[in-house]
């Protein structure tokens, strides 16, 4: 018995190289600004960092659940976007409110796009591109294409600006917890299993009789919900709601999921790794930052874009090369 | 007796061509059952309506003495009927323990997973098969038997008093075959019983206790295994007589009809994989060969080496006298290949495109000029082929997924008769279609060859083999073994030949 | 054989199976002749015509993509850096010295590199089996960045009326990019319906692996169906510049993917593949359009017209689902 459970670290690596290879890089990465850079491992950079990326964490989580099941939700920045105004208009009833507020209505739109591919039968691809156009117009309606802004007199702004236990911003905090929280769910519940059977294969799932509708809906709305809080970060963490904010998020939540090791085509995925994701593509950007602070190189933010995509490029050839190997061994 | 499972008088057609009529099926408890017939003589479909995949129209299903209920594929596994598909219904990325006890796992405080007691309970259903492997491993790292042993594994720990398995030693080693007996053999001994459906007749010697011959859709015998033959199960799923058999009866109604003109291909120890390992070939102007052999013989993958689909890895393909293999099948067209392939549904046809569309799919570069179809000609050419083959649909626009199979399957041999290939390969051209299309077909083949064009052709029916082939490739294991010359060749002749190999791996022995 | 008796058969079976389309476009327009102020007036018409003309264009291009079972979601940003390029190289010195050769270059390079994109993105899909929607991701997310990077992020402004012509001509009183709508239409159209390029592309939607058995060129044909694609988004990116006179890298074609693929769907193209409506690309984007248009000159707000554009694409593809099953 003790030979399997305990820990076997070649056995590990073995089965988890794509997400290895995304721990390497990030520390390197982090090790590489440390030496270069005199306040990289600052308290400060360090915090800010982090609570800024709380919110591109909180929806590359969500996502990496849809995408193990085969599926996409391309929703998940307006659905920020229009969570963050809700947030905005609920800041003044305080934090109790404003996060539970706009969570749900995150898990509406979640709703609304488990209807749509489960009941409808429409693809996930579709339906979340509808309901990201949905999104965006109702954020734009609802705030009347304004900016706005948070009640500063509540104890909102503490979620995005203030420190729990005087140490770390509150988003940090929260954001582990749900990291810690959905690495349970999916390594230990028998929904987090069936998520992970349904992307292998949705055939035998249903044969082997699992719950496959019920575990879909599940991750649709989690990554609604996931997004509704990314949405309450957006706000608190920038002093207003912002309609206008959310444009490609989608896409960086997918590009985080895809660098973290999981598989598009689902049925195979690691939080941990998906979180290192977001935080090596969000590293990318500090360290241009600092490089640009040094003057060494003058970066604009537009180079930041293609450095990404050059990035995602390297990302994907890598694993195009994993999953061949892969389909190799399944025959 | 008290039947665990007892099917009688069942009938079930599709689109009105009837596909089980009047057959029965009893499985008393703990015991192993085959179920031989050869391809299309009801098998699947009879397994199909007792697991509830299809309604049957007419019979009646008890399960140990009880009316079934059994409507979906769910209810049957929840009565304690679990098949083992060819296909595996498995996640082969998840981890072995998963794909044993997924939907049913241990828990801890309620919700949480113990993966401890799951991973102790999934090997311990499969030490009593005598397995010992790391069951944390993801399942797809092991070999098709281990997976397989896996599926059983689930049904077992499911509580099934039926284990259906479907051609299971298909893609399995001799030694794999070995440890899956002794699972059968372990499930015997639990009261388990299992519906053995094989091709392999040798197999059946080994550890069925009763076999049950299906033909036409009827059920035509069931006998015990000790007090039958090999011989007489063959006569069965033939329906001839088994003494005409033995006795190596000349009927002489095959020959060669048409006059060989020169070798147009050569295949010398060919080879593409494990599944192809030695294949050897020459077809002559005016000629049919025949691939002969069962299932997982490499017939298919040989037509695939030739058609340039999987590439060589050693040996030689010489087309017209030019050594050297297709690139694909782009090049195997232009160097007059042609290549109906056995999958019609998932190879052949394009469902949303017509009947004209999908004849001229393989004809296309032809038909152009500068890149621009010249639709007169291809209307042409396509009416042309309509008539002479009767192909029955409205007009030549309609989508081909409305035809029947055999008018599709005149379609796709059409597209292959337009390029007017040198070599043509049939891949199975009359499987799943009705007795009237399939004459047909055989005498368009026919006549094609007595054009001066030579055809390779597969096929599982050995009436079909015997009577069109002028010569016969006897395939066994990825290699072809023997060579068989007509005239002169029956039906008794070539079975002879397929047992004769058989024998080197099963345990059958000779009377 | 008599050919006019079967014309009928041959028209319902060609690719424009959008009947449902069409009466949502005849619905539309008999509200708007009804309910928007000063609709049936040519000044609506010209507005319309160049406002649906990109979408088109591009839904066009992503007509071809879908047909073959994928998808590109780098249409905008190759519109962002097509449109970039076209004021370098015209505003550059050897465009001001020779204006003719720099307005000609300004047009060719830009959808050149366009049809490099395109190339990138067939390779991905086609040679490295990569999903589309992950290939096509590197260029969205990249292909803006180039385009920034190239004008340092900066508005270009300029006065060129012969490239201006792209977007503000008009040929027998009708906007010039309504002309070459139209004309890029007949010619996929022609090439889906008369080529074997065009057949192959169907049938390669349709059942790839028969397709490739039956010795068509799977992958020169999706390398070709994505560069066309990014060559009509790069020259839909020129004519929103030349419409402009101004190059924004930051706004031209921004959420042009969401339009353009909307198009498609709602002119009947079919995700899994398979069906090329040219036409019913057109068909989409009038309708999307012309939603936009009614709500707004209705007094309502710009923003509802998403949610209104986000029902139609889920009924649309409900319908198609209907259909099939």
């Amino acid at each position: 018995m003790l030979d399997e459970t305990a820990f076997d670290l070649r056995k590990y690596l073995r089965r988890n190289s794509a997400s290895v290879t995304v721990w390497i890089a990030l520390l390197a990465l982090i090790l590489f600004g440390l030496m270069r850079y005199d306040n990289f491992g600052s308290a400060y950079n360090f915090s800010s960092f982090l609570n800024y990326n709380a919110m591109f964490i909180a929806i590359a989580l969500g996502m990496c659940f849809v995408i193990m099941t085969g599926g996409i939700d391309l929703s998940v920045g307006s659905v920020a976007a229009f969570t963050s105004v809700v947030a905005a208009y609920l800041s003044p009833y305080g934090i109790q409110v404003a996060l539970p507020g706009a969570v749900l209505a995150g898990v509406g739109f979640g709703a609304i796009n488990a209807f749509c591919i489960i009941i409808l039968r429409i693809p996930p691809f579709i339906a979340t591109l509808a309901t990201m156009l949905a999104a965006k117009g109702g954020a734009l309606v609802i705030s009347g294409a304004q900016t706005i802004s948070v009640d500063w007199g509540s104890n909102f702004t503490k979620l995005g600006m203030g420190q729990a236990f005087g140490l770390f911003p509150w988003a940090i905090v929260i954001v582990a917890g749900l990291t810690l929280a959905l690495w349970l769910v999916l390594e230990r519940t028998t929904i987090g299993r069936t998520v992970l059977a349904i992307g292998g294969s949705e055939d035998a799932s249903n044969l082997m009789g699992l719950k496959v509708n019920r575990a879909k809906a599940f991750v649709y709305l989690l990554s609604g919900g996931c997004a509704g809080l990314a949405g309450v970060f957006l706000a608190s963490g920038f002093g207003a709601g912002q309609p206008l904010e959310g444009i490609g998020w989608e896409l960086s939540a997918i590009a985080s999921v895809v660098v973290g090791g999981t598989l598009l085509t689902g049925g195979m995925g690691s939080i941990p790794a998906t979180v290192a994701g977001a935080l090596l593509l969000g590293l990318v950007f500090n360290v241009l930052n600092f490089e640009n602070g040094q003057g060494t190189i003058s970066f604009s933010a537009y180079w930041q874009m293609v450095i990404r995509g050059g990035f995602l490029f390297a990302v994907i050839l890598l694993q195009s090369r994993v999953i061949a190997r892969q389909q190799k061994v399944l025959g | 007796m008290n039947a665990l499972v007892s099917m009688s008088g069942i009938e079930k057609s599709f689109a009105g061509v009837p596909a089980l009529s009047q057959a029965n099926l009893e499985i008393a408890p703990g015991e192993v059952h085959a179920l031989i017939g050869q391809n299309g003589a009801g098998k699947s479909t009879m397994i199909k309506v007792l697991t509830g995949v299809y309604d049957r129209d007419a019979g009646d299903v008890h399960l140990a003495g009880v009316p079934s209920r059994i409507s979906t594929p769910r209810e049957a596994q929840e009565s304690g009927i679990a098949t083992i598909y060819q296909e595996l219904n498995l996640v082969p990325l998840r981890s072995v323990t998963e794909n044993i006890i997924m939907g049913y796992e241990p828990k801890r405080l309620g919700f949480l997973v113990d993966w401890r007691e799951g991973n102790r309970r999934a090997r311990e259903v499969l030490t009593r098969f005598g397995i010992d492997i790391d069951v944390t491993e993801p399942l797809g790292n092991f070999s098709t038997a281990i997976q397989q042993l896996v599926a059983i594994a689930r049904a077992v720990s499911l509580d099934a008093k039926l284990v259906i398995m479907d051609e299971p030693t298909s893609s399995l080693d001799a030694s794999e075959v070995e440890v899956l007996f002794g699972v059968v053999r372990e499930l015997k001994k639990q009261g388990v019983s299992v519906l053995y459906v094989s091709h392999f007749l040798d197999e059946l010697f080994q550890i069925c206790d009763r076999v049950t011959t299906m033909r036409d859709g009827r059920t035509v015998s069931t006998r015990n295994v000790q007090d039958t033959t090999k011989l007489e199960m063959i006569a069965d799923m033939l329906g001839r007589n088994k003494d005409e058999i033995a006795a190596d009866g000349l009927t002489d109604f095959a020959g060669a009809k048409a006059k060989k003109g020169d070798i147009v291909l050569r295949a010398d120890s060919v080879s593409t994989g494990p599944r192809l390992t030695h294949f050897d070939l020459t077809l002559h102007r005016g000629e049919i060969v025949g691939l002969g052999g069962l299932l997982g013989s490499g017939r298919t993958e040989a037509a695939r080496a030739l058609f340039g689909v999987d590439g060589k890895r050693s040996g030689a393909i010489e087309l017209h006298g030019v050594v050297g293999q297709p690139s694909g099948p782009g090049d195997a067209i232009v160097n007059g290949v042609g290549f109906l392939t056995e999958d019609r549904k998932a190879e052949g046809i394009i469902p949303d495109m017509s009947v004209r569309e999908n004849m001229t799919l393989a004809l296309l570069p032809k038909l152009a000029s500068r890149g621009q179809i010249d639709f007169a000609r291809e209307r042409e050419i396509v009416q042309a082929f309509i008539d002479d083959l009767g192909i029955k649909a409205a007009h030549m626009d309609q989508p081909i997924r409305e035809l029947s199979g055999g008018n599709q399957q005149k379609v796709l041999l059409a597209r292959w008769l337009a390029t007017q290939p040198d070599i043509l390969i049939l891949d199975e051209p009359t499987r799943g279609v009705d007795v009237g299309a399939k004459r047909e077909i055989q005498s368009f083949i026919r006549s094609y060859v007595e054009k001066g064009f030579g055809v390779v052709l597969i096929s599982s029916e050995f009436e079909e083999l015997v009577e069109g082939a002028d010569r016969i490739v006897v395939m066994h294991e990825g290699r072809s073994v023997k060579e068989l010359t007509n005239p002169g060749v029956t039906e008794n002749i070539l079975v002879r030949a397929l047992a004769h190999h058989e024998e080197g791996t099963g345990s059958w022995t000779a009377q | 054989m008599d050919r006019a008796m079967k014309l009928p058969q041959r028209v319902a079976s060609m690719p424009f199976r959008f009947h449902g389309g069409i009466a949502a476009l005849v619905a539309l327009l008999v509200f708007n002749a009804f309910f928007t102020p000063n609709f049936l007036q040519l000044q609506t018409l010209f507005v319309n015509i160049s406002q649906v003309a990109t979408i088109a264009i591009v839904a066009m291009g992503m007509t071809l993509v879908i047909a073959t079972g994928g998808i590109d979601l780098s249409v905008g940003a190759v519109m962002a850096l097509a449109g970039a390029l076209a004021p370098l190289i015209f505003l550059s010195d050897l465009g001001s010295t020779n204006p003719m050769l720099g307005v000609t270059l300004a047009i060719v390079l830009p959808l050149f590199i366009a049809g490099l994109c395109g190339v990138f993105n067939g390779v991905m899909v086609a040679v490295l089996n990569v999903q589309p929607i992950v290939a096509t991701l590197i260029l969205f997310i990249s292909g803006r960045g180039i385009a920034q990077v190239l004008t340092n992020g900066n508005l270009q402004t300029f006065s060129n009326p012969s490239f201006s012509y792209l977007g503000t001509g008009k040929v027998l009183g009708l906007p010039f990019q309504g002309w070459l709508a139209l004309a890029i239409a007949c010619v996929l159209f022609w090439v889906i319906t008369r080529t074997t390029w065009g057949r192959y592309l169907l049938a390669i939607g349709g059942n790839e692996r028969a397709a490739y058995l039956s010795g068509g060129p799977v992958r020169r044909v999706k390398i070709g169906a994505y560069v066309i694609c990014a060559v009509l988004a790069g020259l839909a990116g020129l004519i929103v510049v030349a419409i402009n006179s101004a190059s924004d890298a930051a706004r031209n074609g921004n959420l042009m993917e969401l339009d353009a693929i909307a198009a498609a769907v709602v002119g009947g193209a079919l995700l899994q593949g398979g069906r090329a409506p040219i036409f019913g690309a057109i068909l989409g984007a009038v309708i999307i359009q012309l939603v936009k248009y009614s709500l707004l000159a209705n007094g309502v707000e710009d923003e509802v017209a998403l949610i209104a554009k986000a029902v139609i694409i889920i009924l649309a593809v409900w319908v198609q689902q209907f259909r099939r099953a």
